[in-house]
């Protein structure tokens, strides 16, 4: 699956997307994996409160599920308007 | 509904006529456009304004059309801008018409509300001495959300 990440998670990261071969079964155990692979991603997803997840360009939860899930996005929370 | 992502300035007054007109059958008009404030201390030269291309229509479009559903409106438009921007300049426009005023008011305000926080737009504040810091989201601007 494709993995985008936007504003200072991308910057923490050192990338705005990446392909993610997983069998991460939700949002959360991603997470686990990619904090797994370098300091950098422990780093940005340290505090999992202050970041908000979108799945196929939808707002989700940590907890939902990946099955058929093919663009996970991470972001802190939005500041529009 | 129109809703339009873009990183060019928008003709704020033309929009506003152009958006009046179409509004048969509208009692009502309101229009509210948001422009970079100057950051506190005074010294930003540039905000940059982020956004998830993928996601960014389709959560205004969602957005947008809930406020039409509940208050009835005839019409609405959103209009949000992305890119480096200096303050002063127009972020972003709504506009919202109704049979009564009360609508379109309450429509403008939750367009607004939900703009804040749950459209994909991040905003960078950028110093003259090119220091550089993301605005943090508000508790007060997801707490406003709880009141629709």
């Amino acid at each position: 699956m494709d993995v985008l990440y936007f504003a200072w998670v991308r910057e923490r990261i050192g990338l705005p997307k990446e392909r993610v071969e997983t069998s991460a079964a939700t949002v959360a155990e991603l997470v686990e994996e990619l904090k797994a692979r370098e300091e950098r991603y422990a780093a940005a997803f340290a505090d999992l409160s202050a970041l908000r997840v979108a799945l196929d360009q939808d707002l989700a939860e940590f907890d939902s599920p990946l099955a058929g899930v093919r663009e996970v996005a991470f972001f802190p929370p939005m500041t529009g308007g | 509904m129109r809703v339009v992502v873009q990183e060019a300035p928008f003709d704020f007054g033309g929009e506003a006529e152009a958006f009046a007109k179409g509004a048969a059958g509208a009692g009502a008009v309101v229009t509210f456009t948001g422009l970079v404030r100057e950051a506190d201390g005074g010294a930003m030269a540039v905000m940059e304004i982020e956004h998830y291309p993928g996601m960014t229509q389709k959560a205004l479009e969602k957005i947008a059309t809930e406020a039409i559903r509940r208050w009835q409106l005839t019409d609405a438009l959103v209009i949000h801008r992305y890119g480096r921007l200096a303050p002063g300049d127009q972020i972003m426009m709504v506009a919202t018409a109704a049979r009564h005023r009360v609508a379109a008011f309450e429509a403008a305000e939750y367009l607004m509300d939900y703009l804040k926080s749950r459209a994909p737009f991040w905003k960078k504040e950028v110093l003259a001495d090119g220091a550089a810091e993301w605005v943090a989201a508000k508790d007060v601007d997801e707490d406003a959300l709880s009141r629709w």
